[in-house]
């Protein structure tokens, strides 16, 4: 039994990795379909990981153990994020051990090995890059802990898989204003972490606009590779804690079978299609914001995790 | 005393527009220059000759739009000691151009910038590529030194060095902003990246083939630099082309200005992170280029204009055609127009980004679009029409806030005016023949033509050789103009808004670059 609870983990994991590609090439596809352009094929990522595989990697004169280790850390800390996450089922034991703050912590560590591996080359747009990554993070971060906080005080746990648990055993499905809340700044804190319009341009070939494309410019072949993998894995992880915050049905939670997981798979990429369409609709229909609205944006995000706590214990009061 | 000069002595110099020519000392010169400033004329453009094999001077011509007439300034230059005197101080245009003639053909301007601009190693500092004596097929060795940067000093300023190689496939230009944070201090550009030696190659070329090295000086505005080179060819020759040919041209100019605005307007909204203008305007513009290809040969038009006529006639199933295709195109653009305005992201990014007001403008000299954004009401086929643009009367587009969103508004009203001239000009097509012959031309005369592309006003100075070959030709584009206005646009803005005000000014890097 217990053995069979590690497969699964492991399993999760893999299912993350392989199926974060196939999501950023369905949101790429929605996108091209929406702006009238013909579609790139739903396995571009794929072969844009496999030809970054094959080539090979150059490295900045000045670059040190950091940049080269940077892509490295990254991916490792987002897989490891995808193993907390109760994607598929809540048998996770990677989870019994880390909770959504060290969720938070996770792509903290990411964030700071990105920044740092960006400057480490000393030009100047990876420079550029980090700085205006760390002003974003630092307004995402304390506005994500705030969404977290709605998720914690309904169910009275930090632990995601007890979460889902709490939501998924109410008896009937009831909107809670305070999710509602907790919801549109969790989208929010998505578009913006993600490095996603109207915060940051991923499709931007411009090198002064640039956030997280900035820091990745002086990167090539399997460097580049980890970092784009990672960055999927990001959204992935992303959608998928939304998913366990506001809409976690399909998950399995009765111990692990086979069928389960089976409906929990289906669930999921159900849930990813729609997903992925609406954040292709909202990109497609929203210009960048000027850098310097972004910490509105942002605050706002904040603002709304803020309410959705006060809703919360004014309803519960 | 010195305008009464130009009254005076002004000798009618060969052009599609009025224009006249005065051989002035270096006294007069300076006096002139200032007296046209106080009159607000603006510097169009600035160039120089290597006449030492003739008699032993070379020239410097200055060519000042003044209301209604071109006024050339020619100042002859002792070939050993080739120094004349500035017009830096009452002309900021001119002192990249002096720096560039500097460059070229070795004549020094007595004060101001010495920096090279073109030369960029290619050559080494004491061999002068336009002088006669220096021959086009000399191999140089490749000489690179570093490029003295102006250094804004400071607490917290760094800089940021841009180019000229981009992470996009753009065209090469450095930029080296000088920033505290994300706000920019200074902007300093190096250009001259994509100098080709334009100006060379015509001397190597007989007249009557030197449209074709025009059309490709930069290939986005084709038609009016082949235009204003036959342009200037045809009045040298004294040769007159038929009305049906001018309105032919006309409309080939037009369809340019409409297709580049319509590209850039699509760009506009993409540099904003608003793709589906991109795709939409960017269809809009396939549509019309591909129309282009069956009407008149080539998608960008090039080579459509020759000495004389044009290149092929259309006949009345074409015009129903072009016609057909206006009204599709209109009705898009209003409705794309409509989209534009009335998105708030959109209108948040462009309003008030990269302001140019009207009094840098003015005392920058800024051409063409970029000035009709920032309340400077200049357009040469309003105010110096040439044929056939007398008769249709075309009105110019205004705007005085000068920031991307004027820039942007001022294409839109630019397009739908094209759009209304191009079915005027098809709808009142007059009869005849579409080539003319262009006779022989008396060597060591100079003929201007002058066209208002859709960056600006397009000059081309041709001074003709003896037999029927060229023996200069000066082509000048309005970025020379422009591009030091992207530099005063720029300050007090935050460095990843430059892309989106760079693309509002949409500058010509191969046409400046020469």
């Amino acid at each position: 039994m217990t053995w069979a609870v590690y497969l699964w983990q492991l399993g999760v994991c893999l299912c993350a990795i392989g199926l974060a590609p196939l999501f950023a090439g369905w949101v790429g596809q929605c996108r091209a379909l929406l702006q009238n352009r013909s579609a790139p094929s739903l396995w571009q990522p794929y072969r844009v990981l496999r030809k970054l595989f094959h080539k090979e990697a150059t490295l900045a004169n000045d670059a040190s153990w950091l940049f080269r280790g940077a892509p490295y850390v990254v991916f490792a800390a987002m897989v490891l994020a995808a193993a907390i996450i109760p994607s598929l089922t809540t048998e996770l034991p990677a989870a019994r051990v880390a909770d959504a703050i060290a969720l938070v912590g996770l792509f903290a560590t990411a964030r700071m090995f990105m920044a740092l591996a960006a400057m480490d080359v000393g030009t100047a747009f990876g420079t550029m890059g980090a700085r205006r990554e760390m002003m974003i993070g630092f307004l995402t971060e304390p506005a994500l802990l705030m969404v977290l906080f709605n998720a914690f005080l309904m169910a009275g746990t930090t632990a995601l898989p007890a979460i889902v648990q709490n939501t998924l055993t109410q008896s009937q499905v009831t909107l809670h204003p305070s999710l509602a809340f907790a919801a549109v700044a969790f989208v929010m804190v998505l578009l913006a972490e993600n490095a996603r319009l109207p915060i940051d341009n991923p499709t931007t070939h411009l090198e002064l606009t640039m956030i997280h494309e900035a820091m990745t410019l002086e990167y090539s072949a399997r460097h580049l590779a980890l970092i784009e993998w990672a960055s999927w894995l990001k959204l992935f992880n992303y959608a998928c804690i939304g998913f366990t915050l506001f809409a976690p049905w399909g998950i399995a939670t009765h111990g692990v079978s086979p069928g389960g997981i089976a409906l929990a798979m289906l669930a999921l990429v159900a849930k990813l299609a729609v997903a992925g369409a609406a954040l292709a609709l909202f990109e497609t229909a929203s210009a960048k914001l000027r850098l310097f609205r972004a910490p509105e944006f942002l605050t706002m995000a904040f603002l709304l995790a803020v309410l959705g706590l006060l809703v919360h214990l004014l309803l519960k009061g | 005393m010195s305008l009464e000069l130009i009254a005076q002595e002004g000798r009618r110099l060969p052009a599609n527009v009025p224009a006249r020519r005065v051989a002035v000392d270096a006294q007069q010169w300076t006096a002139v220059a200032r007296q046209l400033q106080e009159a607000g004329a603006g510097l169009f453009t600035l160039w120089g000759a290597d006449d030492r094999d003739r008699d032993g001077m070379f020239h410097v011509f200055a060519a000042f739009l003044v209301p209604g007439e071109l006024v050339v300034l020619e100042l002859a230059v002792a070939g050993d000691r080739p120094v004349y005197p500035s017009l830096e101080r009452g002309f900021p245009v001119a002192a990249r151009l002096q720096r560039a003639i500097h460059d070229l053909l070795g004549i020094r301007a007595d004060e101001g910038d010495a920096r090279p601009w073109l030369r960029h190693g290619g050559w080494p500092e004491d061999r002068f590529p336009l002088r006669k004596d220096f021959d086009a097929a000399t191999a140089c060795p490749g000489v690179s030194r570093p490029y003295p940067f102006v250094r804004v000093e400071g607490e917290g300023v760094h800089e940021i060095p841009v180019g000229p190689i981009h992470a996009g496939t753009i065209e090469p230009g450095h930029f080296r902003f000088s920033v505290v944070g994300e706000k920019v201090l200074r902007l300093e550009e190096r250009l001259g990246y994509a100098h080709k030696g334009v100006a060379k190659r015509f001397e190597a070329l007989p007249l009557l083939e030197g449209h074709r090295l025009a059309a490709r000086v930069c290939g986005d505005s084709t038609v009016a630099f082949s235009w204003a080179y036959c342009a200037a060819l045809e009045a040298l020759a004294g040769a007159t082309v038929s009305p049906r040919t001018a309105s032919l041209r006309a409309l080939a100019l037009e369809r340019e200005r409409i297709a580049n605005h319509v590209g850039d307007l699509g760009a506009l909204g993409n540099d904003a992170g608003f793709a589906f203008g991109l795709t939409q305007f960017s269809a809009l513009k396939e549509r019309m280029l591909r129309l282009n290809r069956e009407v008149f040969g080539q998608r960008y038009l090039m080579d459509y204009i020759v000495p004389g006529g044009v290149r092929s006639d259309v006949g009345p199933r074409t015009v129903r055609l072009l016609l057909d295709e206006g009204v599709g195109i209109e009705r898009d653009v209003v409705a794309l127009r409509a989209i534009y305005d009335e998105h708030a992201g959109l209108q948040d990014r462009f309003k008030g980004a990269g302001q140019l007001t009207p009094s840098i403008a003015k005392t920058q000299g800024a051409f063409g679009l970029v000035g009709r954004a920032s309340g400077i009401e200049q357009d040469l086929r309003v105010t110096m029409p040439w044929a056939p643009y007398g008769e249709l009367r075309p009105t110019a587009a205004l705007r005085m806030e000068g920031d991307v969103a004027a820039r942007v508004q001022v294409r839109f009203d630019e397009v739908m005016e094209s759009l209304r001239l191009s079915r005027l000009l098809l709808e009142q097509l007059p009869q005849g023949s579409t080539s003319a012959p262009v006779a022989a031309v008396d060597s060591d005369r100079i003929g201007l033509g002058v066209v208002e592309g859709w960056r600006g006003p397009v000059m081309v100075a041709l001074e003709a050789g003896a037999p029927s070959a060229i023996r200069r030709c000066h082509v000048h584009d309005p970025s020379w103009q422009n591009w030091p206005t992207v530099d005063h646009a720029i300050i007090g803005n935050i460095v990843p808004d430059f892309p989106l005000i760079n693309k509002s000014f949409n500058l010509a890097y191969s046409g400046h670059d020469g």
